[in-house]
């Protein structure tokens, strides 16, 4: 199943749905880089709400993205990781170093928001 | 069929041998308890007292061979003596003790008739134990009931996530973590992290005196688990031993955020969420 990418003015938003193969996961990482510099977006939301289990390899896709999005100029947030599924990661010690999190979508937002401020 | 005919009649005549020697067994009985220095927590009248009801229903359970009305009558007692401290050891010591004083006058009115002795006593042994058994198994149960109860109610109590201030919540840790604890704490934090949209968490640890390792990990692990929320922990009030801890265990600084104490932790929470605190007039 492939990750919808929706654009909101600068900022992409991809939403992860239920269970995502490992090749769904490539594909998201792929067009997402592709598309940030296509629509010149400064930041990207990856809102993983849906998601109930984050494996090692989603949690370092995830990071990879954030960091290759750094690197193509643009920022990155993770928002909706649920609480069950934040602490089973730290268990396992994905911890997403150096990756910007939030709550929820509007968080994730806000925290765009106040980073496109701040870089004026 | 003969047999348990044969068996329940020989129970009648037990029973009514230990109806007519009631008060003479009761107060050897008792007389053995306070000997062996059982139930010192209770008062002689008192160990009367329950002796005489744990007597009467002793020989109604021989009697009508069912223990409903005992295991009712063992809760009870259970229940009223367990708060002042009464230990299992007693409970099955003062009915093996009976059990014993009842045992001891069948020798003694049977001495003459070994057969009689033997079938007597194969009747009442059976009964004997299993009155024994249920009342240390209702006495158990009823502690452990008891225990439940309180680690529920301690569990309840002992961890409050509140909210101070919109989106910053602080955790108040009061006494003992142990992994279970810290567990449950991590639960209710996420929890409430998301509940309440929380941005900022202080964690206050000044009345928790040491913490091993274990638990020390699992403090890490939940400031790093808030982070992936969103959500910006201040960890304060840690004690010399724990600081020492979480030094011990290699604790990355930059992950940690730590500030001496409670009100320090909540002035730098406001910092993060732009409040800025000010007295409106001197005080008087």
């Amino acid at each position: 199943m492939e990750v919808p990418i929706l654009k909101q003015g600068a900022v992409l938003i991809a939403t992860f749905q239920a269970a995502l193969s490992d090749a769904d996961l490539n594909h998201l990482r792929s067009a997402l880089v592709q598309q940030v510099v296509r629509f010149r977006s400064r930041g990207v939301i990856v809102d993983v709400t849906a998601m109930d289990v984050m494996d090692s390899f989603a949690s370092r896709t995830l990071r990879e993205i954030a960091h290759i999005i750094r690197l193509r100029g643009a920022e990155t947030v993770i928002v909706g990781i649920q609480p069950e599924v934040a602490f089973a990661m730290v268990q396992l010690g994905l911890t997403l170093e150096g990756v910007a999190t939030a709550l929820d979508l509007e968080e994730g937002l806000a925290y765009l928001n106040q980073k496109f401020k701040t870089m004026k | 069929m003969a047999k348990r005919d044969e068996s329940s009649e020989l129970l009648r005549e037990l029973v009514a041998h230990l109806r007519q020697n009631r008060t003479q067994l009761r107060e050897e009985w008792v007389g053995r308890i306070s000997e062996t220095r059982l139930l010192t927590a209770m008062t002689k009248e008192e160990i009367f007292a329950e002796a005489t009801s744990v007597y009467d229903s002793y020989v109604e359970a021989l009697e009508t061979e069912t223990f409903e009305a005992l295991q009712a009558y063992a809760r009870n007692l259970s229940e009223r003596i367990i708060p002042r401290g009464v230990e299992t050891h007693e409970v099955v010591g003062i009915v093996l003790l009976l059990r014993d004083v009842l045992a001891r006058s069948l020798f003694a009115k049977y001495q003459t008739d070994f057969k009689k002795l033997n079938r007597i006593l194969d009747a009442y042994e059976p009964a004997a134990n299993r009155i024994a058994n249920t009342v240390a198994v209702g006495f158990v149960q009823e502690r452990e009931r008891v225990i439940r109860q309180q680690q529920e109610a301690i569990r309840e109590l002992s961890t409050p996530v509140l909210q101070v201030r919109e989106r910053l919540l602080i955790l108040p840790i009061i006494g003992v973590i142990d992994p279970q604890r810290a567990r449950q704490l991590t639960e209710q934090l996420l929890r409430g992290i998301r509940t309440n949209r929380a941005k900022v968490v202080v964690i206050d640890i000044t009345g928790v005196a040491a913490m091993d390792v274990t638990v020390a990990n699992h403090l890490v692990q939940t400031v790093e688990a808030s982070r992936l929320l969103g959500a910006t922990v201040i960890v304060t009030g840690l004690s010399p031993e724990i600081a020492q801890t979480l030094v011990t265990i290699g604790v990355d600084l930059g992950k940690m955020n730590t500030v001496g104490d409670l009100q320090g932790g909540i002035e730098q929470a406001e910092r993060l969420l732009g409040y800025k605190v000010m007295a409106l007039a001197e005080p008087n």
